[in-house]
């Protein structure tokens, strides 16, 4: 399951660390925080990239009425609030609701769903816009060479890769740094055992918060900077690797 | 939760069943496993209940008699009970018996029980400049505070301490309101941590004040019953099963046997034995020689009236 492996990812910065700071919780318990952070934003920016990608494309190759009305759509879909993505994302998968048969509240795919639902936007807009920067003269060239339309567009991507790269970081920023709607529709549970199932470091943060513990908090809330930075450099780093093949 | 997983599940454990099947012949006979093992709980609750830790002591030893699952969620009584409404609980453990009759009413909720009570005190900052301290009644206390325009902090959440609250501003004939009365919509650890930082008057349950005592610099004015205080502090909490005609795929089967054990000697006991900074936070409620129909029943329920 990777779960488990995101959890072993997260492990060294998690373990010993409740001890060093004197916190009163477990490792395993910020170990699962930590892998449930991960493997839920991962999930959802992995599906929301693979979503997001072709409609850029498809938008940044196409001109027709309304494209630019879409565009604005998407753009505007970045400042959604994640307190109301929660609740529709509730509605719809409540037990009375059109996803109710698969039984999915207080589950972690719902928090994908609600984090998928959050992250497309993002992604889809500043790809598009990177997209939109890669000079006619390279798509020229491309066709000049005998590209296809496929190969137009791969090579358009490859030039864009690092604007792309921000709109995956921007978008897994909102995923991972978001709170309301994975509070809403997760339920923020972690089981009597101290393993979490729907808690990440945010709802943790805002559950040590609403008791007052605010050094805690603030401790969860410097593990979560820790995190996020270190996603940021293996994802820059991907990029680099890239442009050396 | 729901039928699904536990055809799901049911899937998978013939699969195995299937696949241990030529080991059964070696190891002389399969064990036998409850129907319920592998099962998911949802509990919806308060914050009282959860932040205290109460709840954690509680489900372990259930979790590992029944080989279940308890997903506690913490939301607040409205929440909890809007929750359930919805189909997507098993059981809720609240604390408004008002919001739970009209649960009850609704059809929604059967089987209840009382559980346990604590109590609510008034709290305020060390001056007291309203002069509330060691009044015999909330009501009075409250009065007192709203003509002194003294700053209030109000949940304002449609919790069970909520709840609470408007009731007492209710029986004191005060209609809250003006720049004193402040609705935050917070938890309860929130709202004591700004009466501290504004030197504010609020409603707390005990619990949850005497687990923030060491942090905060404000203190118990009018004491609850627990304290020798009124009556009308008193905080009792309820469970409750959701119910399976409304919803048909809650786990009601579970939901049921969670409510035998948390007002079973056993449960009880948990939480007679429950400390958090050295002090009993719970005190038990759901055993008596006596019977107490009331715990059935939406208060003032009668038969013979027809509807209450």
């Amino acid at each position: 399951m990777p779960l488990e492996a995101l959890g072993a990812a997260g492990l060294p910065i998690a373990v010993g660390l409740p001890a060093a700071a004197g916190l009163p919780f477990e490792s395993v318990y910020l170990r699962s925080i930590v892998a449930v952070s991960l493997y839920v934003s991962v999930t959802a920016v992995v599906l929301s990239t693979v979503v997001s990608l072709p409609i850029a494309v498809a938008l940044g190759f196409s001109d027709f009425p309304g494209r630019r009305f879409l565009a604005a759509v998407i753009t505007t879909g970045m400042g959604f609030p994640s307190v109301v993505v929660g609740l529709l994302v509730l509605f719809a998968v409540s037990n009375q609701g059109p996803l109710g048969t698969f039984d999915l509240v207080f589950t972690r795919e719902a928090m994908i769903v609600s984090q998928f639902v959050l992250a497309t936007p993002p992604i889809t807009a500043i790809s598009l816009a990177a997209i939109g920067g890669v000079g006619t003269d390279v798509r020229d060239a491309a066709r000049v060479l005998g590209g296809t339309k496929v190969d137009v567009a791969l090579v358009t991507l490859k030039e864009a890769r690092y604007g792309i790269a921000t709109a995956i970081l921007a978008g897994f920023g909102r995923a991972i740094s978001e709170v309301g709607s994975v509070l809403i529709v997760g339920g923020n549970i972690a089981g009597s055992d101290g393993v979490s199932k729907t808690r990440t470091l945010t709802t943790a943060i805002q559950l040590e918060a609403r008791q007052g513990r605010y050094d805690t908090a603030l401790v969860l809330g410097a593990v979560l900077v820790v995190l996020v930075l270190i996603v940021n450099a293996v994802v820059v780093r991907i990029g680099d690797e890239g442009v050396m093949q | 939760m729901s039928i699904q997983r536990r055809e799901f599940l049911a899937t998978i454990g013939g699969g195995a069943l299937a696949g241990l099947a030529g080991c059964s012949a070696v190891t002389g006979g399969q064990q036998a496993q409850p129907g319920v093992a592998g099962e998911t709980l949802t509990l919806t609750t308060t914050t009282s209940t959860y932040d205290t830790g109460l709840l954690d002591a509680l489900n372990a030893p259930f979790e590992d008699m029944y080989g279940v699952t308890v997903d506690s969620v913490a939301q607040g009584t409205g929440a909890a009970l809007e929750t359930a409404r919805a189909g997507d609980s098993d059981v809720v453990m609240v604390h408004a018996r008002s919001l739970e009759d009209e649960f009850m009413q609704g059809g929604y909720g059967i089987n209840r029980r009382d559980l346990m009570f604590n109590d609510f005190v008034i709290v305020g900052p060390e001056g007291d400049p309203a002069g509330i301290e060691d009044m015999s009644s909330a009501a009075e206390a409250f009065a007192t505070i709203a003509e002194a325009e003294a700053p209030f902090v109000s949940r304002g959440d449609n919790s069970g301490t909520h709840t609470k609250e408007l009731v007492v501003w209710d029986e004191a004939g005060v209609e809250p309101g003006g720049a004193w009365y402040q609705e935050t919509g917070q938890g309860m650890g929130a709202v004591l941590n700004i009466a501290h930082e504004q030197g504010a008057y609020t409603l707390s349950d005990r619990g949850t004040y005497l687990s923030q005592r060491s942090e905060i610099d404000v203190g118990i004015l009018v004491q609850g019953p627990i304290g020798g205080g009124p009556e009308l502090l008193a905080n009792p909490y309820g469970i409750i099963a959701v119910n399976p005609a409304v919803h048909p795929d809650v786990n009601y089967d579970l939901a049921m046997a969670y409510i035998g054990y948390v007002t079973s000697p056993q449960g009880q006991d948990v939480i007679e034995g429950y400390r958090a900074n050295g002090e009993q936070l719970f005190f038990p409620r759901a055993l008596s020689e006596d019977p107490d129909f009331q715990q059935y029943v939406p208060e003032g329920w009668s038969s013979d009236a027809g509807d209450s």
